[in-house]
């Protein structure tokens, strides 16, 4: 690993230093960063599973982060939103910003935080309560809605955007749970999107459908970039390849390589990134 | 040569061992159903002797007499104002009656027949006369209740072969009672005074509602405190509570208090809340508030069980859509949890109702005539009355035990198919 | 005023309180909901909880508390030649004074007690007044600081949900409670029955007639308190008990787990559980009722003398009562062997009942073990079977078919009907429970422990 580490420095308009850092090769600053993560550490327990990320997440791009099983690709994505608040024994360190703000900083409540950063997870996971619910639900806890027709517009905004409408429309009221994977998943997504979020985060979003659904969420991830920016962990090469602008290779807890979609697929830097993209392991 | 005849002796050996073998084989399936036909059969005892005695509390004989309502004992102004018409001698009217009937002159006579008419039978001619005050005078033909020996004679349940010494009733007395049969003057008919009011020292005269009433309010204060704790509880043990020497306290604490004997907890009832806080005795508080404690266990454990199998993917869900973790478990968890959380707590409560121990620890042993109308007043529950009146020595109290006990198997049964329809209606799969 | 209205008072305060800090905070946010922090209702729901949960506990916890403290109170209103009775005069001088209270009068009233009355009186209702004042200006008080805290920054939710986090902390320490109450209340009458009776007698000594008075006057001298023969009895039903029990409840769970078809066990297992289901109080009725008279007939005409309330009736009950919690618990333990043992064991060609003996029950021993004990904890802790079935004087004897009396009988015993709360008598039945809480939490924790790791070996 060490003969292909190479520093580069990029010297920004502003003066600031930014240092990539050793374990990386490829730019990993961009210039109107949404979300930045600085020398990010996480820890379970004893064990270190990610081990010092530093990258930016550019506003209304599309990245993903691909590599081996458990090389912390979802680890890392989680700690985005803080969703690995929820495991107990799980502790970060280093600095995760949202517009320049500290999200681990402890006067950041984690609430507003996941209104603005939304997640998509690998299994479709609607309530168990109808369609409207289960859109309707962020919605409500965040005050978005001031009124029953609000609320109204905001679910079928949301279908739209998530190519559901048609299929749904007249069957608000039966339980999300009755749709089909694929359905399920775009309803998840539309879930996610009726709090307006800034940034979605899709955690393998496309594992458990089958191909036609997989198109159809594709699709979807490729109309909603305009709006935002989303970061998508996937195990697919071809899925990366064909949603994303930038991508992220993890390894063993660190990021290996980052750059432009075409050039990590066609002309790899890293020897690992080769190995991996040439289908060596993984 | 030599190899394949060895393993032609081995096939041989095993094959010679098979006959044993299968035989232990059978022999250990025989113990097998022997354990559970065991378990069967006296499951059946038990039911056949409860129902056997039990069914008969649930009717009750009746016999016509004719009563001469004499004008001189009753006061016909007396009969609108019900405190003046309680005043009547209707014992006189009664003893009267029935002696000029079966023709009793002797005082002897007339005692032997209180063991073929009830004492009801004054109520009973009460209620007539009030109805109808135009038979002030007449002598009218009135069906009244036998005395609890009689009803058992008419249920062929006193055995005559008996000496007349060793029998309930002696040869005069059931020379009566044939005599009533032959003029058709008996008939049974469905006992209503045993669902009517509380205990009675005259067997005819029990019944079970102030004993229902009192398991009814003490299962409320119970339902009231342990479903809230408990689930309460639960939620924070399961979804809030970091995971260190406190809260591993408070598990093995729980887990400890689901195994100590109830009537531990009725100690405690006595000690704590009687003695400390000076709470009324015998009240179904004070036994709700006893319950409750020895309930919050099983309840416990189960709304635990419950939350725990709610995936983490709807928790993930919530959260990931900005809900706080209460908000997270409130609206997500807690809902989907809820039926089994109901299904323990049912269970649990039936537990409660068939409990008595600890209820005798606390005063609810006490002989409860009326129905209680609050949480603090006096009364009784049905496990402890059917305790007390298969306690007590006559005879037909033992009809009335199994009949109060037929009554409560009814009430468990109703609760624990609730439990289970509970759990069929809301099962999911995920 | 009553507690109920003080409450329903306070809930109208703090139900008003909360809407004006709603339509207040979205004054100042101009209607914005997206602009604050909480949402609106999260402000009701803080002013509500500020407003009427200190409010309502002061009030709740100064009814409960005010008889006692007038009480005592009103015992210093009585001449000095009453405060200076000896206490059971005085306590006889108390019941008095409470029935005069209660309007139950015998011939003229003491002039003292109408005095003391009077003061009585107006105390209680100095004390109504007070806890309403109270109660009413903390509801003021939290109604002020609510409103006076709340902007559309204000994080309300969160307040809230600390709030609520605390009410389910709460309820999470009631088991404790629970345990430190049982503890305590078993352990302080214990101590002080120790003081009186030694503890060497009451563990070691054999006889024990703790309802015969030698002497009235006697301190202390109500029986003789030598629990051995409880101990003995309790022991010699619950042998009969697990003996019955264990081969029943051992061989049906084995059936129903690796015999019985699907049909089977879906008829079998819940008539099972309905034997578990049914209360003890009718399995005591099913003792002494139907099985006591069969025995005694029966051993009658083979010649032999069985008594009415022999320890083998309750003990075969018991035994029956407790076949569906070892056949359930065993039932467990087997299926959670693994099935890879099983065909380790068939695949070498062993028939159903080798495997079921030489692998299955010595891999599940430890968890069957871990069941016993527990069903063994839990015969030694029944109260009702043996109190309607067996016996109440107690005898040492190892033959089952007489009759001896237990622990918990005696408790019951001790404690039912009219008792003087200080006689050794009733200090006795704590002392028999501390016994009891002892043995049969030591048993659990050894029970527990044992089929814990009996879980981890196969986890």
């Amino acid at each position: 690993m060490t003969e292909a580490t190479m520093t580069n420095e990029v010297v920004e308009k502003t003066g600031v230093d930014r240092k990539v850092p050793d374990q990386t090769v490829g730019n990993v600053y961009v210039d109107e960063p949404r979300m930045t993560s600085r020398a990010v550490d996480v820890y379970y327990g004893d064990k270190q599973a990610i081990d010092g990320v530093t990258l930016d997440i550019g506003a209304q791009e599309v990245i993903s982060f691909i590599g081996p099983s458990g090389c912390g690709k979802s680890t890392f994505l989680r700690c985005l939103n803080r969703m690995n608040d929820t495991i107990d024994i799980c502790r970060v360190t280093g600095e995760i910003a949202l517009d320049g703000q500290n999200i681990y900083d402890p006067s950041i409540d984690v609430v507003p935080l996941r209104a603005r950063v939304g997640m998509v997870f690998q299994k479709p996971n609607p309530f168990p309560k109808s369609i409207y619910d289960n859109i309707a639900y962020g919605p409500r806890i965040h005050g978005l809605a001031t009124d029953k027709v609000d609320l109204d517009n905001i679910v079928e905004e949301s279908l739209t955007k998530a190519g559901l409408w048609e299929e749904v429309k007249d069957r608000l009221e039966q339980p999300g749970t009755g749709l089909s994977g694929g359905q399920q998943q775009r309803l998840c997504i539309a879930r996610a999107m009726a709090v307006s979020p800034e940034v979605i985060l899709m955690d393998e979003p496309c594992s458990a459908l089958d191909p036609i659904a997989t198109a159809k969420v594709e699709e979807l991830i490729h109309e909603l970039r305009e709006q935002y920016t989303i970061v998508i962990v996937t195990h697919s090469m071809q899925q990366a390849a064909r949603v994303s602008n930038r991508t992220a290779y993890f390894h063993l807890g660190k990021l290996v390589e980052v750059g432009e979609t075409k050039q990590i697929f066609t002309n790899p830097t890293h020897e690992l990134t080769q190995d991996y993209i040439t289908g060596r392991f993984g | 040569m030599n190899t394949h005849a060895s393993a032609a002796s081995a096939t041989e050996v095993v094959q010679q061992g098979l006959d044993k073998r299968y035989s232990a084989e059978s022999r250990f399936k025989i113990y097998g159903i022997l354990g559970i036909s065991i378990a069967m059969v006296f499951l059946f005892i038990l039911m056949f002797s409860i129902l056997s005695t039990g069914i008969p509390a649930f009717s009750k004989s009746k016999i016509l007499l004719p009563f001469y309502m004499d004008p001189e004992v009753i006061n016909v102004e007396d009969l609108a104002d019900p405190a003046a018409a309680r005043k009547i001698n209707l014992r006189k009217i009664v003893n009267d009656s029935k002696a000029a009937f079966f023709g009793a002159t002797e005082r002897a006579d007339k005692r032997q027949l209180e063991e073929v008419v009830s004492t009801l039978a004054q109520l009973e001619v009460l209620e007539h006369i009030r109805a109808n005050p135009e038979d002030v005078g007449q002598t009218v033909e009135l069906w009244v209740t036998a005395d609890d020996e009689a009803g058992r004679w008419y249920k062929g349940e006193v055995d005559e072969t008996l000496p007349e010494n060793r029998r309930p009733l002696n040869d005069q007395q059931i020379e009566w009672l044939k005599r009533l049969t032959a003029e058709e003057r008996v008939k049974t008919t469905f006992n209503d005074t045993f669902f009517q009011g509380g205990d009675s020292r005259n067997p005819e005269q029990a019944g079970i509602l102030a004993a229902l009433k009192g398991s009814f309010l003490t299962l409320i204060v119970t339902l009231g405190l342990s479903f809230p704790v408990g689930v309460a509880a639960a939620v924070y043990l399961e979804e809030f509570a970091p995971k260190n020497r406190f809260t591993d306290l408070v598990e093995v604490n729980i887990n400890n208090l689901a195994a100590v004997p109830s009537i531990i907890f009725g100690l405690l009832g006595l000690a704590v809340f009687l003695n400390i806080f000076g709470m009324p005795r015998s009240a179904p508080v004070v036994g709700g508030l006893v319950l409750t404690l020895m309930t919050l266990p099983t309840i416990i454990i189960s709304s635990r069980a419950a939350l725990r199998a709610v995936p983490p993917s709807i928790k993930d869900a919530a959260l990931g859509l900005g809900a706080s973790p209460m908000q997270t478990v409130f609206h997500h968890v807690v809902p989907l949890a809820l039926p089994g959380m109901l299904t323990g707590t049912i269970i649990g409560l039936a537990q409660a109702l068939g409990e008595t121990a600890p209820l005798l620890m606390i005063g609810m042993v006490a002989f409860i005539v009326d129905v209680p109308q609050g949480f603090t007043d006096a009364s009784s529950v049905l496990p402890v009355q059917i305790y007390l009146w298969s306690d007590s020595a006559e005879r037909a109290f033992v009809e009335k035990t199994s009949g109060g006990i037929i009554v409560l198997l009814m009430f468990l049964i109703a609760m624990n198919a609730m439990a289970v329809l509970l759990r069929k209606k809301f099962e999911r799969r995920w | 005023m009553s507690l109920t209205s003080i409450l329903l008072i306070l809930l109208g305060i703090a139900l008003l309180g909360s809407f004006y800090a709603k339509s207040h905070v979205l004054k100042m946010a101009g209607s914005q909901v997206t602009a604050m922090h909480s949402l609106p209702n999260h402000h009701f729901a803080y002013t509500f909880l500020v407003t009427l949960l200190p409010s309502a506990i002061v009030a709740i916890i100064w009814s409960l508390s005010e008889q006692t403290v007038i009480m005592n109170l009103v015992v210093g209103t009585f001449p000095e030649n009453i405060q200076a009775l000896p206490a059971d005069l005085m306590s006889l001088t108390m019941t008095k004074f409470q029935n005069f209270l209660n309007g139950v009068v015998f011939g003229e009233p003491d002039p003292w007690m109408v005095a003391s009355g009077e003061a009585y009186v107006s105390m209680v209702s100095n004390s109504r007044w007070g806890a309403t004042l109270v109660s009413l200006i903390l509801a003021g008080l939290g109604v002020y600081w609510a409103v006076s805290r709340i902007e559309p920054q204000f994080r309300a939710r969160n307040r809230v949900e600390t709030i609520i986090k605390g009410f389910l902390i709460v309820c999470s320490i009631v088991a404790i409670l629970t345990t430190i109450g049982i503890v305590v209340s078993v352990l302080f009458e214990s101590i002080r029955f120790f003081r009186e009776i030694s503890i060497f007698e009451f563990l070691f000594g054999t006889h024990w007639s703790p309802m015969i008075a030698m002497r009235e006057d006697q301190a202390g001298s109500s029986g003789s308190f030598g629990a051995i023969p409880l101990f003995t009895g309790t022991l010699l039903i619950s042998a009969i008990a697990m003996s019955v029990a264990i081969p029943v409840g051992l061989m049906s769970a084995i059936y129903l787990s690796e015999y019985a078809n699907q049909k089977a066990r879906s008829v079998l297992k819940p008539l099972l559980e309905i034997l578990a289901g049914i209360p003890t109080v009718v399995y005591g009725f099913f003792a002494a009722l139907t099985v006591a008279p069969f025995l005694a007939q029966n051993g009658a005409s083979l010649g032999l003398d069985v008594s009415t309330e022999s320890a083998l009736a309750a003990g075969i009950v018991m035994g029956i009562m407790i076949i569906p919690f070892i056949s359930s618990l065993s039932d467990d333990v087997i299926n959670s062997v693994p099935q890879s043992l099983r065909d380790a064991a068939y695949g070498l060609g062993a028939t159903r009942s080798e495997t079921i003996r030489q692998v299955i029950l010595p891999a599940a021993l430890p968890g069957i073990v871990g069941a016993v004990l527990l069903a063994v904890s839990r015969a030694i802790g029944e109260t009702m079977i043996v109190v309607m079935a067996a016996g109440v004087a107690a005898r040492l004897t190892a033959n089952p078919l007489e009759s001896v009396t237990t622990v918990t009988v005696q408790i019951v015993k001790l404690l039912i009907g009219d008792q003087e709360f200080d006689s050794p008598k009733t200090m006795a039945a704590f002392a028999l429970g501390l016994t009891l809480l002892v043995i049969t939490l030591c048993l659990n924790i050894y029970a527990l422990h044992v089929v814990r790791k009996y879980r981890e070996q196969y986890d």
